[in-house]
Formats: structure tokens, sequence, C-alpha cells
């Protein structure tokens, strides 16, 4: 392609850190040059290399991204548009370390709050920064940092305070992340052998293949293999396993359609992009069973006929990002990932993809194209990913969750897998309690548990206060009142009782809780989010923001009641006409927590 | 076309665009058409997309090269070398088709006689390119489904265009990639209607529609039948031709339409006392060109793309209908109604004659345009000649009569090989003038500028010789550095820019600020005698600094 640059040149660091990812650039040749096809492939590798170049300076300097897009040939405006898509990347000087401090919804009613103003009042120097985040997953650890450390690698902390901050960023900081096994019921091994999602969690060596494999791992592809790629999709259609990422699409329809496509190559992603705001489960699976991980995704490659995998890993993990590198490269070593997986004749490896900073990405086709090295912009569907997902190619998208329950399956059966849960709901779901509740953490549940059982188990709300909400689902989701403390989290009761168990997030707040605050959050939430591609969810959650801001200030324009007509007529139209989930779902919480506690119906909202 | 219509007796792109982005690899062999064709270009970016592979073969690393899989960056005019050995490996591979060879082509033995000398080695001399490249390029070529090779000035502004043109076929002929879907040969075109223009007889030597002048009797005797005059069969000049008769005074008078020889020929300096010389200079144009300013009488025409009614014929030759959509200023007037005015005074009275009188008396003389009315333009958005009752609504492809091995009389003639020989560029460079310099178009800028120097756009720069970094250095001459630059017949100033595009001892110009540089004034009017093309793209030159001692 033919590019115009500007005159800005790399310094040699920065050249060094594209290079060490692209290789070392190719020595001018003045009678023949390749590229064509061969160099735009290559696009793809436009996020990992800007992550290098960020990694290296702390920031993407205008040489430095010259430099990228001539190695990759990606014209500098399209390159621009990538790097400033995602929130861990600046193109304007900053300092080499970069604190994100969550003020999001769990983190805010924990000390995030306070966390900020502290930081407001005695806050940077000229050697590191900080600046308010979204969710960073670690609601359970409330409230959460996430530090970008060019030069060293990035670190997330949680119950952190200003000393946390500092010593983060201190230039001999010895600090890592902590790994804690945040999953209540691991702590006790009679009922962690019960379970099925999580009972390897703490209990077996995460770094360690030989481990993995003592403790049952690899024996699911192994029961794979022995069925061959039909019998194993019959065998999750079977235990009817439903897509745990929201959608509650049933996995082996999924599967099947992608294997039966004559179009090659085909493509297996995981979708490790966890970023809905009171979300962490995947997150806890991924750092401490990474391997469960791996396995899951190599039957996945198995069964659809993929050769290539792709885990696409939120950016703000790095704990989840270093030991499921580490569990690739170890399984690669093992045979259980490379051209003859298990000597069994068939191929499949897997890259791991970091993203940056976009709660979009998590959307699947805004994943293909974060992949792809584009915006992560998600695209019109039809056509759907299982004919034209990443490159275009037939793809089976799965997130975590979705994932490990495979490993169950086969090695249960399909029949004794849906021993498990309901009728329409198999098996058991893992559930992210957070806020206040005595023993915040990751819970597996059956499929049918209620409300109230889910929160008994974490100990109840903290400190014998009052319920007065709860977050179910997540920002997508939506807020319900003490009074369907006994609605069954299945996906049929769901459907039905007009709630949603989303990405399983039970958020619970007592009696003290500010609501206002929380919706104020939630609408700047999805404000910042919107990929701005098309207009409803643009325009849309920018509108839903400043009218509960006018709301609460209570410089409405006309009266209140044509203030909350607006958020419905807004909620109509980002819901019917966005693009996809983001938009519309963008009102679901707002709305819900109007209706059901009148937030603006009193005088003292 | 001279080239295309020796061989195919059509001068013709053979391929639509629909098949360039079909096909599966497309050479643009002496073409920059992203900056020079953008419009073309679209359809080749289309092919890319779609998976085609691109070889571009340029001595420049040109914005297309920079799209294309693979670039070959040949030494300036070796491209009859380039094209021989390449020959010669397909046949050494036996790669050839052969029986389309065997069924209908002529002449392949003495052809592969005579590129048997042109060994992957010798190539490699002659042209720069490593000799494994060459083959990979003959091998893949060969080996293709569907392969266009597309061409424009890098081809034919030489001294031996017709022959690198010839070049060109020869490969397409020993291959089949002609007269099937997807695989062709495409010169293309600088303007929306210079395939129009050769079409309706703009070109010495042939009637409307392709029909030769002289060997064509039947043709002449159909056009004097309509005509009621006699056509002396015999070949006009073009334009070096009209120039070397001014020369010798035998050309005095001019009638120019729509173009501009003052800025627009090589050797500048030669010519324009020539246009000075004339008896009667006649210019009928649009604006107020160089050429406008030296004449006796001006005639002022209508915009022909929405001041008037008529038909263009583009690269793929598709014939699509122009409408008026403005009355022209002032006194223009339409270039039909001028002719018709001029033929009464010369005393033969046409009446009111319309375009589409025009058009009706070209389907009834040009067999090619027979069945082409303008209802089936309008209906289809344009129609791709021949149309006739073997094709009544057009042909997407020329020459698929070729495949008829098994009818004879629809194959009709078979198409020859040519016999082509290395024939270096007449500017030889020499201690004097150790720099080739090849001359050639941006994307913003369009011929002399005529038609838009009057618009800005953000990728212009003003009128430079570019070099490589290499020869900056041995010049000792920094980025925006006024140099001499000066050639056997004239000398300019401009300022010096630094292009990775080049490489050692080759410098590169555009014809687009004439009034800034006058780059023509060193080009050689060396031309081709077939088709009359200056060899605009091969000039010995020397680069001076200006002040000497200054860094």
């Amino acid at each position: 392609m033919d590019l115009h640059l500007t005159a800005a040149t790399p310094t040699e660091e920065e050249r060094r850190a594209v290079d060490g990812l692209l290789g070392p650039e190719p020595v001018p040749n003045d009678r023949v040059v390749r590229g064509g096809h061969e160099t735009r492939a290559d696009r793809t590798l436009l996020l990992p290399v800007l992550h290098a170049l960020h990694a290296s300076e702390g920031w993407i300097s205008e040489g430095g991204l010259n430099y990228i897009c001539e190695r990759l040939t990606v014209p500098p405006a399209e390159a621009y548009g990538v790097a400033t898509f995602y929130a861990m990347f600046s193109v304007q000087p900053q300092p080499k370390t970069m604190v994100h401090v969550c003020d999001d919804l769990a983190c805010r009613i924990e000390g995030g709050r306070e966390l900020v103003a502290e930081l407001e009042a005695d806050g940077a120097n000229g050697d590191w920064t900080w600046t308010r985040s979204p969710c960073l997953g670690m609601c359970e650890q409330a409230p959460a940092i996430f530090v970008q450390r060019a030069g060293r690698p990035d670190v997330a902390l949680g119950e952190a305070t200003v000393a946390t901050v500092r010593a983060a960023v201190a230039p001999d900081s010895m600090v890592t992340c902590a790994g804690a096994v945040t999953a209540p019921q691991a702590w006790d091994p009679a009922v962690r052998s019960g379970l099925r999602l999580l009972r390897r969690l703490g209990e077996v060596d995460p770094s360690s293949i030989d481990a993995y494999r003592a403790a049952g791992g690899y024996s699911a592809l192994r029961r794979a293999i022995e069925l061959g790629p039909e019998r194993t999709i019959r065998e999750i259609t079977d235990a009817k396993l439903l897509g745990r990422g929201g959608a509650a699409f049933p996995t082996g329809v999924k599967w099947k359609a992608v294997a039966e496509q004559s179009v090659r190559p085909h493509f297996v992603i995981c979708n490790a992009d966890e970023s809905e705001p009171g979300t962490f489960k995947d997150r806890l699976v991924m750092e401490l069973d990474p391997f469960a991980v791996v396995e899951a995704l190599t039957i996945a490659g198995y069964a659809t006929g993929a050769e290539r995998g792709y885990l696409y890993v939120r950016g703000e993990y790095p704990l989840a990002t270093e030991r499921l590198e580490r569990a690739i490269a170890e399984a690669r070593v093992h045979g259980y990932l490379g051209d003859d997986v298990m000597e069994r004749g068939f191929g499949f490896d897997l890259e791991l993809r970091r993203g940056a900073g976009a709660y979009i990405c998590g959307e699947e086709t805004a994943l293909f194209n974060s992949i792809e090295g584009k915006r992560g912009e998600p695209r019109n569907k039809p056509p759907f990913p299982v004919t034209h997902g990443v490159f275009g190619k037939p793809t089976a998208i799965n997130n975590v969750e979705t994932l490990i329950n495979v490993l169950p399956i086969l090695e249960l059966g399909a029949e004794e897998y849906s021993s498990v849960g309901t009728q329409d709901s198999t098996g058991s779901r893992l559930f992210c309690l957070s806020g206040h509740v005595e023993r915040p953490g990751v819970y597996e549940h059956p499929h049918g548990v209620t409300l109230s059982d889910a929160i008994a188990a974490a100990g109840g709300v903290r400190g014998g206060k009052r319920l007065k909400a709860v977050l179910l689902g997540g920002a997508a989701g939506g807020f319900v009142g003490p009074d369907r403390l006994d609605a069954r989290l299945t996906f049929e009761d769901a459907r039905a009782g007009g709630y949603t168990l989303g990405s399983g997030v039970i958020m619970v707040f007592d009696e003290d809780t500010d609501l206002v605050d929380l919706v104020l959050r939630i609408a700047r939430f999805f404000r910042d989010e919107s990929c701005g591609q098309c207009v409803p969810c643009r325009v849309g959650t920018v509108r839903q923001e400043e009218a509960l801001q006018r709301l609460v200030s209570g410089r409405t324009i006309g009266t209140r009641a044509d203030e909350l007509a607006l958020l419905e007529d807004v909620a109509d139209v980002m819901r019917e006409a966005s693009i996809c989930g983001l938009g519309q779902t963008a009102a679901a919480a707002v709305g819900s927590a109007i209706s059901t506690f009148g937030l603006f119906d009193g005088e003292t909202a | 076309m001279v080239g295309l219509a020796t061989v195919f007796g059509a001068g013709g792109g053979t391929s639509s665009y629909e098949e360039v982005e079909n096909s599966d690899l497309i050479v643009l062999w002496g073409s920059n058409a992203r900056a020079a064709h953008p419009i073309f270009f679209h359809h080749v970016l289309r092919a890319l997309e779609r998976g085609a592979k691109l070889i571009v073969v340029d001595p420049r690393r040109t914005e297309s090269a920079a799209f294309g899989d693979l670039w070959l960056g040949i030494d300036v005019g070796t491209d009859i070398a380039l094209s021989n050995t390449i020959a010669r490996e397909i046949i050494a591979s036996d790669l050839q088709d052969q029986a389309f060879v065997a069924n209908a082509t002529e002449n392949f033995e003495e052809y592969a006689e005579s590129v048997a000398e042109w060994t992957l080695e010798r190539g490699e001399e002659v042209t720069g390119v490593p000799a494994d490249v060459i083959r990979e390029v003959a091998h893949t070529y060969a080996q293709a489904d569907r392969a266009q090779i597309c061409w424009t000035l890098g081809i034919t502004e030489h001294h031996t265009a017709v022959d690198n043109v010839l070049a060109l076929i020869n490969l397409g002929l020993l291959t089949g990639h002609v007269g099937k879907y997807g695989s062709g040969l495409n010169p293309l075109r600088g303007q929306n209607n210079v395939q129009g223009g050769g079409d309706m007889g703009a070109i010495p030597n042939k009637l409307p529609g392709f029909q030769d002048i002289v060997e064509d009797h039947e043709a002449r005797a159909r056009f004097e039948q309509a005509w009621g005059r006699p056509i002396i069969p015999q070949y006009g000049w073009h334009l070096t031709d009209m120039f070397h008769a001014m020369e010798r005074g035998e050309l005095t008078a001019i009638y120019c339409i729509g173009e501009n020889p003052v800025s627009s020929e090589a050797d500048a300096t030669h010519a324009t006392p020539l246009l000075e010389n004339l008896d009667t200079l006649i210019v009928q144009d649009i604006v107020m060109t160089k050429t406008a300013e030296m004449a006796d009488v001006i005639l002022p025409a209508s915009n022909a793309a929405f001041e008037s009614e008529g038909t263009v014929t583009n690269s793929e030759r598709r014939v699509q209908r122009v409408r008026k959509a403005l009355e022209p200023p002032g006194q223009a007037k339409d270039d039909i109604w001028i002719i018709a005015q001029l033929a009464r005074r010369l005393g033969h009275d046409w009446g009111e004659l319309s375009a589409s009188d025009a058009w009706e008396e070209l389907r009834s003389l040009s067999p090619m345009h027979a069945n082409m009315s303008w209802a089936l333009i309008k209906e289809q958005g344009g129609v791709q000649w021949p149309c006739n009752d073997e094709f009544p609504n057009g042909a997407q492809f020329l020459h698929s009569r070729l495949w008829a091995f098994d009818d004879p009389a629809r194959q009709g003639r078979k198409a020859p090989f040519s016999v082509v020989v290395d024939d270096p560029p007449v500017d030889l460079l020499s201690e004097e003038y150790p720099i080739r310099l090849t001359t050639g178009r941006r994307l913003d800028s369009f011929n002399t500028g005529v038609q838009t120097a009057g618009y800005t756009s953000p990728l212009r720069r003003p009128e430079s010789v570019e070099v490589s970094a290499a020869d900056a250095e041995a010049l000792g001459v920094a980025e925006g550095e006024r140099v001499r630059v000066s050639s056997r017949r004239g000398e300019v100033e401009a300022p010096v820019h630094i292009s990775s595009a080049l490489r050692r001892g080759l410098a590169f110009m555009t014809l687009h600020f004439p009034d800034e540089v006058e780059t023509n004034r060193l080009t050689i009017e060396a031309a081709d005698p077939k088709s009359g093309t200056a060899e605009f793209k091969a000039t010995a030159i020397r680069i001076d600094k200006l002040r000497a001692g200054v860094a």
C-alpha cells in the first residue's frame, strides 16, 4: 500500500520494541520487493505491536506509530484510529507508570471513591500518574487498581489503598499480582470436591501441567478424540450446554454449524475479554485453572475442524495473561498443542491476544475486528460468526465459562452432566458475588438456586443490614429489589420473570446505598464505552447520562415526568436500533432502577 | 493500439473490468495505475481483496508497486529483454498452452528460436532483475488460471513502443491468457475516451471501426459510397510525423482540437518554434491553453463532459452515453456544430447535424458497432464492442474466436507471434549524462495540468527532480535544493526531492507543471516509427549543484 506518513521517526527504543515483535526490518532491495498479501496479512499483529510499543515507552508517539505503519503497511489514519480506540493506549506523552483506579460499582461502595479523593488531594508526581477506570474485574477485592508500568510487568491489585498505589509505582517496586483464591467454596475441601467447574481452584498448581494431569486434566480431550468430532458435538448438544456469555445460545448447535462449513480454515476463539461490570469469574478460572481453558479450547478446535484458536484476554488481566501464556507453552512442550496433538493426527495451536481496554471487544464481532488489527467495532449480523467470523472464516467463539463446561460434559457424559440443574438449564453456573456480602467471590451453584440462597451462601448481607437492591447480570442486566429474592436462577425463569442472569453478576447493596449514584455511574460507563459506530448508541448513551444528571441536579428541562419520558424514549431507540448488545442494553439497568425503586418520584430521591 | 491491432485485428484491451476483478494474477507492466489510472486501480483493489496476486514491473518502486505481492525493478527500456526471458523460461519448462499455441497462433517456431538465447542469466544481466525472480514470474503467469497483463505509457513511451506491446502479447499467446474469461491483455487508457478516439478513426491509418484505410478495400468502398467522395488510400501522419513535416515545410496549417502540444510535446524547445512558424494555426478548445495563445483562430468549444451530447468509450471498450446538462457559456459551441458550420462554409451543407445522426452513420459503416443502438446503450448502461449479429448485446471480452479450434470460419485469422528484438533506449547513458531520467504522473495532477492545476491537493508538491538518496548524497545535494538538470537537448532548474522509489542512477520527473519546470526540454524526440509515440520514458541526464561548495 502506498502510505503517506508524516516526517516523524521512531527512537531507537521504539524501533527495538517494534522489531522485537515483528523481527528486524528487511534490508532494502532496489530490484525486488515482496509485499502484498503477505504483508497485509500481518495487519493482525497491529494490536500486539501497539502493546509492545506502549510497554516500552508508556505511550505511542507519532514516530513510533509511523514505524509500525511502515512495517505492517497500515495507513497511518487507520493505525491512529486503532491506537486511540483502546483505553490502555495513549498517543499523548504520559509518565511511564499509569495507575487505573476503579471507581465502578463494586469498588465505589467499598472505598474506591475515597481512594480517588485521596489521590486527587495528594497524587501523582512526574514519574507516574493515575486515572479513573471502569470495572477492573476484581470486584471481590474492591477497591481495585491496575498499574501499567512501561519497562516492567503490569500489575492488578485488590483492596488497594494509597499505600498500595505508592508501592506499585515505586521505581524499585517488587509488587506482583497476588492471585488470591477468591472462591470461598474452594476453601473447604468437602465443598470443593462436589464442584465441577471450580474443583481445581486453589488445590492444583496452575503452573504445572503435571499437576493438572494428575488432577484429571486432559481426560476430556482424550475422550473427545475417542468419540471423534461428530460424537463430541453430539455429546455437547445432548448435554444442552447453553452459552454463559449472556445470549444463552446452544453451544452444540454453534459447533456443528462451524464444523459443517466447507470454507476453510475454521477458527475457534475463547472470549476471555471479561469486562461486564461486576464480573470476575473467568479471571479467577484463568488465573487458577489455566490448563482447563487451554484444554477446552483444544477440544473446540478438534470438534469444529479448526487448526488455530485465539484466546482473547482482557488487557487488565495481567496474571491471567501470564498464567495462560505459560500454560500454552507447557501444553506445546508436552504435545497437547502443535502439529500432532497427543499424537492423534490432528494439528491445533492457539495464540493469546491481549485486549487493551475496551468493553465493546467482548462483543464477538468487535473481538474479531480487534484480532484482525482493526478498531474493535461490532459488525452487522448476519452474516453470523459460524459462517463469517474472524478473517471472514467460519468461527466458533465461546466464553471461558462455557468452554470449561465442556470438560465435565465429556468426563461425565451428557446424561450425568445434565443430572444437575433443571430441564432447560443443565449443569451448574458460576456467580460473581460482590458488594455488601460477607464473603464476596466466585461461587458455583447448580442452575435453579434461588437468589436468596446464592446470597446466603456468601454469608448474606454484611453486618446484618437489610438488603436494598441486587444488580443481576451486570451493568447490562438490571436491578431487582428484595421482593425478588425467591427468583430461581435459570435461563427459563429469568426469561419468564423479566430479569437476566447475564454474566452471573450478583452485586448486593445494603439499605444505606445511594442508588442514584450507581445509576449515574452506569450511565457514565455506557457513555464512555460506546464505540461510537452507530448513532442510536453514540448519541443515546450521552443523552441518557445528561437527562440523569439533570434529574439529579434538579435542573430539568420541563418537568421530571418529561425527563423520565425522554429517558424511556432514548431507551427504546437504543434497544431497537443499535447494532450490538451494548446499545441494546445500555438503558436496561438504569430503567430497572428507576422503575423498581422509583428513584426520581419523590422530591428527595 | 497498433500492437494489438497488428496481432488481433482490433486495437482494444481484451478484457472487461469485471474480469480484472475476478482474475487470479494481475501483472501491471510499465503502469503506475495507482497514481495514473486510479479508477482502474479500484478494480485492481477489488481483485486483491478477492485474493488475486499483483506483480508490478517498473523501474521505480511506485505507489502501485507498494500494493504488489512482487515488484520487479527493471532497468529502463529492458521490457523486451524481460518478456523474452520469461517466454524462454516458459518454453524451457514446457509451461506453454500447447493446444492454444498449436491451434490458435502462428509463427511459434520462429518466435521460440528468437527467444532461445534469453536464458535467465542473460535476462538478469540485461534487466537487472534476479534470475530466480524472473523464473518465479514466468511460472506464476503461465500457471495462473486467469491472468491479466495491463500496461500503459511505461511500455509505449519508448522508441520501441510497438515492439514492447508485441512482446507482452507474445506472453499472452504463449500461455493462452487471452480470449477467455478473466485472462487478457489490456492497455490502460489515460482518459475516459482515448479508446473512443481510436475507435472513431482519430488515428492516421484507420477509418472508424479500425478499418484499414489502405488495405481494407471493401471498407473504403463503403465509406466512399456513404460519403459520395473518393478516399485516398494512403496513411496519414501521426503527431511526430506532423512535426517532421512542419520541419520540412510540408505541413503549414493545423486545425488542433482539444490538444495542447506546446506543453505536452517531447523536446518542447524544438516543437514550439515549429508551431509558431505555421501559416495557420486553428485551435478549438474549452480553455486558453498555451497552444491556443499562439493560434490565429480560436474556436471556443463546449465541454464534452456535460455541455454536449455524444458517447465516450472506455478502456474496456464500453461505449457510454454523455448527456448535455448545461448550455455552454458565451459563444462556446458544440464540436459537431462547429465542424458542420465549417463544412457548410467549405461548400457542404450537412444541415442540423446531431450527435445521434453521427452515431447512426457510424453504425452503418463500422461493423463492430452495427447493433449498438442508443436504446441498447441506455438499456444496458453501456455496451462493449463488438456489438453485431454474433454478439447482439456486446462482448465482455475479445478474441474468444481464437479458441474455436474446430471452426476455422469462426476462428478467422490466427494470432501471430512476433519476433521482437531488445533495443536499448536511444538516449544512451554516458559519463557526461550518467543518470537515467524517466517521466510519469502523480495521482493529483493530470498531464500538463490544464485540467488539474486549478484545484488544490494535499498531496501536491511543486515540480522537482526526484532522485535516490544515494545519488543525492553523491551529488552533495539536500532535499529541496535547486539543481540544474541537463540532457543533450536542454536544461532546466528544479528542486531535488529524495525518493525511496528510486535506486542509484534513476531519476524521475513529471510533466505536470510546464510553467515551473519544462521537463520536456530534456526529453528526446526519438519516436517509434509505427506508433509515433516519443521516448518520454528514457532520457540521459546529468544533475549539477547550482552553487558549488554550499552544503
